[in-house]
Parts: structure tokens; sequence; C-alpha cells
């Protein structure tokens, strides 16, 4: 099952009030809960669990691991989110091998090159769009993001 | 065969355009603005794509993003559907640079047909009759405009050489209007496609919007698939449309259709498109050429049994078109209602979500149509929800169909124009048939004197 896919599926429970899902594609199997489910932490083997927090501004990244699946639980976010201005890659440093722009902690200013979405062959430079701290970093490096997707959550 | 197709439009088109993906095989990605994020072909897209906000400049006219999404997705293909990028150039050029096949007819070809003036000698010397006119834009000088105009006879029409798709145009009538006429359609040329160059036509009187569809691939092999009437328009725009076009002579439309067929091959036309005439005392006139698939393309492939977008497809694919001219067999009738979110008799957009829908079923009757119930009509884009097309072995079974589908069709929370398509479906001129493009005009001015 691909992250977009799990993406849409994690908006339509946080959006709804439904208080679980569960979807069974193939020998995919994935159920959602809302936050504070019980038996939501065992997973089988093949399926995964994923509680969604209940804030709407949550950014979160679905692991595609049953192991991470319980990692995965967000605390209640606080936080300004920054979101892609385009569609393109997203990438957390200027180049392979060179360090990231930023990390969870780091203290950035408004203005501050985050991180670089490529789009058409060319490295476009994302700016912070407010003062504050890295408090999650919710785009996964080389990985597609479209246009209004979350990026950073700065608090 | 490409394997999978970004799909650069919305409404009821992207649907259209993924359903023969899906049908093929292939699959679809669909690059769609903020305010499309719940339409109904992007749940049932492969991927998709938010590639923008609301507004079409940031979205589905924003070139960077949608070759971006492309990229992203490892499509190889680009659909670009109708309006929007359809027929821009540049576009279809970037796609093509940037590693795509863009599904369409090449950048050169787009920019011939763009440039109204130069799509008319392009047909002249292909040998299509065009509407009497001046050769060339009209010069800068005032008094040649006046000459001109005398040398046609008025009336006369000035028309943007930028517009098209009845955009950018004013009839004169008396030569003490025509200075005026020409400056503002000069300045509003400019303002909206930043080419102030006008021409000048005759202007027919009571003419019939006749067009012919044709379908070319790359190895030079060209074909006509019959021609539709849009004759019932306001303002330029399209409402109903039927294919055959009714009450034309059999020699005429052969003679036609294999001009066109013709004039693809000579200017290396690919896939598929559309030459608009203006039909007059039985004799076609060209007034322009649409290098894209058109809003009205279903009723012609109920009277031809053809899948356009498929064929489309296959065409920008490299294959090599297995029809012959004479395995085109046009049989029956189809009329096709442009269902619109707006105000039947006062034509205000009306958009909205729609709280209640029921869309007619039955033979002969096709709907192409993306809403559903509880969707949103994004106030962003144009009006159209849908499209309903009925098709008889006749064009009395045709219109019997279709009265009794509009009858059966329920659209609540928005208003639309089912109304207004119920009256002219009823209308005595209509049912005959051959009435001009501006017989609804008349019949709503003379609604309106009657109020």
């Amino acid at each position: 099952m691909d992250l977009r896919k799990l993406k849409t599926l994690i908006d339509l429970v946080q959006q709804s009030g439904i208080a679980e899902l569960e979807i069974t594609e193939g020998e995919e199997k994935v159920r959602i809960s809302r936050f504070g489910a019980p038996g939501a932490q065992s997973a089988s083997p093949q399926g995964m669990v994923i509680p969604v927090a209940a804030a709407p501004d949550a950014g979160m990244v679905a692991e595609a691991d049953a192991a991470a699946a319980a990692a995965a639980a967000p605390a209640e976010p606080e936080g300004h989110t920054l979101k892609s201005p385009m569609v393109g890659t997203f990438y957390r440093a200027s180049g392979p091998g060179a360090k990231p722009f930023v990390e969870v902690g780091q203290a950035v200013k408004s203005g501050e090159t985050v991180c670089i979405i490529e789009a058409m062959k060319l490295l476009n430079e994302i700016e912070a769009d407010a003062d504050g701290i890295i408090k999650a970093i919710l785009g996964e490096n080389g990985q597609p993001v479209e246009f209004g997707q979350p990026l950073f959550l700065i608090g | 065969m490409f394997e999978k197709i970004l799909i650069a439009n919305r409404g009821e088109i992207a649907l259209r355009i993924q359903r023969a993906c899906r049908e093929m095989g292939i699959k679809t990605v669909v690059a769609h603005s903020e305010a499309d994020a719940e339409a109904k072909y992007v749940r049932l897209a492969d991927e998709s794509v938010c590639i923008g906000p609301a507004a079409s400049s940031g979205s589905y006219l924003n070139v960077p993003a949608i070759i971006s999404a492309a990229e992203v997705t490892d499509a190889e293909a680009i659909h670009p559907g109708y309006g929007f990028l359809s027929e821009n150039a540049d576009f279809a050029e970037r796609v093509e640079q940037s590693g795509f096949t863009f599904i369409g007819p090449r950048a050169e070809t787009i920019r011939l047909m763009g440039d109204k003036v130069s799509a008319k000698n392009a047909m002249k010397k292909a040998g299509i009759p065009v509407v009497p006119g001046m050769d060339g834009a009209l010069p800068e000088e005032a008094r040649d405009a006046v000459k001109v105009a005398r040398q046609i006879g008025y009336p006369v029409i000035i028309k943007a050489a930028g517009g098209g798709g009845g955009r950018g145009m004013r009839v004169v009538h008396t030569e003490a209007a025509l200075m005026n006429a020409v400056n503002t359609t000069r300045a509003e040329a400019q303002a909206a496609f930043g080419n102030p160059s006008v021409y000048m036509e005759k202007y027919l009187e009571k003419p019939r919007h006749i067009e012919v569809q044709v379908l070319a691939d790359k190895h030079r092999n060209a074909l006509y698939l019959g021609d539709r009437d849009c004759s019932m328009q306001r303002r330029h725009q399209k409402i109903i449309e039927e294919a055959p076009a009714p009450l034309l002579n059999e020699k005429a439309r052969v003679r036609i259709g294999e001009r066109c067929a013709e004039a693809c091959r000579k200017i290396g036309y690919e896939g598929a498109g559309t030459f608009e005439f203006l039909y007059e005392g039985g004799e076609f006139f060209f007034i322009e050429m649409n290098t894209r698939l058109q809003v009205e393309h279903p009723v012609t492939e109920m009277v031809t049994g053809l899948d356009i977008v498929q064929l489309q497809i296959r065409v920008a694919a490299g294959e090599k078109l297995t029809l012959r001219q004479k395995d085109i067999k046009i049989q029956g009738h189809a009329i096709e209602c442009r269902i619109n979110a707006e105000d039947p008799h006062k034509f205000t957009p009306s958009p909205g979500r729609i709280t209640s829908l029921h869309m007619p079923g039955g033979p002969g009757i096709r709907v192409d149509s993306h809403a559903y119930a509880g969707y949103f009509v994004p106030p962003h884009y144009d009006s159209l929800i849908g499209k309903i097309i009925a098709y008889g072995d006749t064009r009395r079974q045709a219109l019997a169909r279709l009265q009794i589908a509009l009858s059966e069709t329920a659209i609540e929370g928005i208003k639309t124009n089912v109304p207004l398509h119920q009256e002219l479906v009823r209308d005595t001129a209509f049912q005959r048939g051959g009435t001009s493009i501006h017989y609804l005009e008349e019949r709503l001015a003379k609604l309106t004197r009657a109020e």
C-alpha cells in the first residue's frame, strides 16, 4: 500500500466522525483508529494499525512497517505547519552527502532555507515562513511532495 | 503503449480520459487543484497530485507544476483535455522537451492553428473554403480598414487573431461604427490575449455552425469522422450539439469531410481535431480549427461507434491507424445537452453543494458527468457539470429519448440549465432542425421582451 493512499485514508479518518476504519486490499490490511482505542497497538503480521490524533493540524508520516506502527503515534502537535508551495521531490540537504539544512530541535528564522524541492530539474530552496524551532520534519527525504503537503512543524 | 498517463485537466473530461485509460489498462495520475481534491476521478485515480491552489493560474495553467507532477509520478504522457493548456503550443513544447509525450498535435501545428489569421491562410492553401475577408491582419492605418470593409461588404465582423472560441469579436453594420469597433476590439485583444492583431471577415447573417471531426496518426494517415451541428449557442458558447448535422446534402458532407482529411495530410496533423465552419446558402466557410478533443466529442462517438479518446492515446503512442475511411459509417443520430450549474433563465453561475442527484438512463442514453450527490461544484472554473447524450436510430428518436431523459434528471442544491434544455428540445424550430447560430439568442430576446 503506497504512502499516498495511506495519507488519504488518514485524512479521511481525521476529517470524518469515523472512530475506526479497516480496509483490506488483496493481501494488505490497514486499520486506522482514533487516538485512545485500547487494542490498537497490536498489529497482525500483514497489517498495520495507525492511531490518529484528533487535532486537525497534525501532520504525520505513516510507516509502512508494522513494527514501527506503534512508534508512529504522534504527540499532540503545537505550532505552524510549513506546507509545500509546489510539486516536486523533497530533499533535506543541498546534495547527496551534504548536511541537512535543519534538524528537529533546531531554531530557524523566517526566510532561512529549510529544504530543497526539485521540480523540472531545478532545485528550489524553500524558506521557513516563521521564526521558531523545528518540532517535526514531515516530509521524507527523496520522496515526492504535492502542493500544500505539510513539510515541517515549526513551533 | 503508455503505462501511465497524467491527466492535466478537471471535471467531466478528466473522468472521460480516465475511463479511456482504465479500459486500456493504463494507470492514471490526476493533477488537480486544492478545490478539486474531492473529485470523483481523483479518488478513482491510481495516483493524484495536488498541483496548486484553486485559482487556475496556480494550478491547471501552471506549466511547471504539471510537468513536475509528471516527473514525480513517472508518467509517460500528458493528456491536456480541452481548454486550459490544451491549445498552448509552449506547453506542448515543454512537455516534449521534458521527455513526456503530449497527447495532441505537434507544437508547431498548435501554433499555426492558434493564430486565426495564419490558420485561415494555411487552410486556403490546403484547399479549404474560408469566410470571405481580407488576407492577413488589419493594418494599423485607419483608412485601410475602411477600404477593406467596403471591399468585403457590410456587415463585417472584427476578430482577434489570438482569440477564438467565440471570444474577442465584434460585428459592424455601418461604416460609421467601424473605426470604433476596430479600436475597441484591438484593445480587448491586447488585454485578453496579449496580442492586438485583428482581422476582418464578412459577417454571415444566418449561418449554421457545422464542424468536422478528424483523426490523424503520425504516419500521415488521416480520416474524417463525420460532422456535427453546434448551432444552438448563447454568446458563442455551445449549449446543444448533434451528429450528424441535419438537413445536409450527402455529397456536400462527403466533400467537406474529404477536404478536411486532405488538409490534415498536407499540414502533417497528428491526433484528433475539429475543423469549424459556418454553413450558409449551401456553402461551407472555415472559421477555425480546434487542435484538441472537444466537449461535444460524445455525439460523434455514438454515431460512429468509435472511442475518440482511446484513438488519441493510440495515435500519440505512435500506433498506425488501422481504420480506413470506408470503415467509418455514420449510423443513427445523437444529440448532447451541456448541463451547466447556472440559472436556467438568467444564466448566472450557481456553484455550491449538490444535495441530491439523479441522472437519467435507459436505452440510448449516455451521461458524461463527474458530479455526485454531495459534490461541491467549485466557483473557480466553468459551470459545466455534465453532458446528457441521447442516441436514436433517427433524429426523431434521439429527440424523444432526450426529452424523457431530461424529465428524469433531478439535480438539487444548485441551479442548472436542465429547464432550458427541456424548453429547447420541445421547440418546433429545433425539432425541424437547421436553426442558425443566432436562433437561441433571438428566442431568448423574444422571451425577455414578452416579460
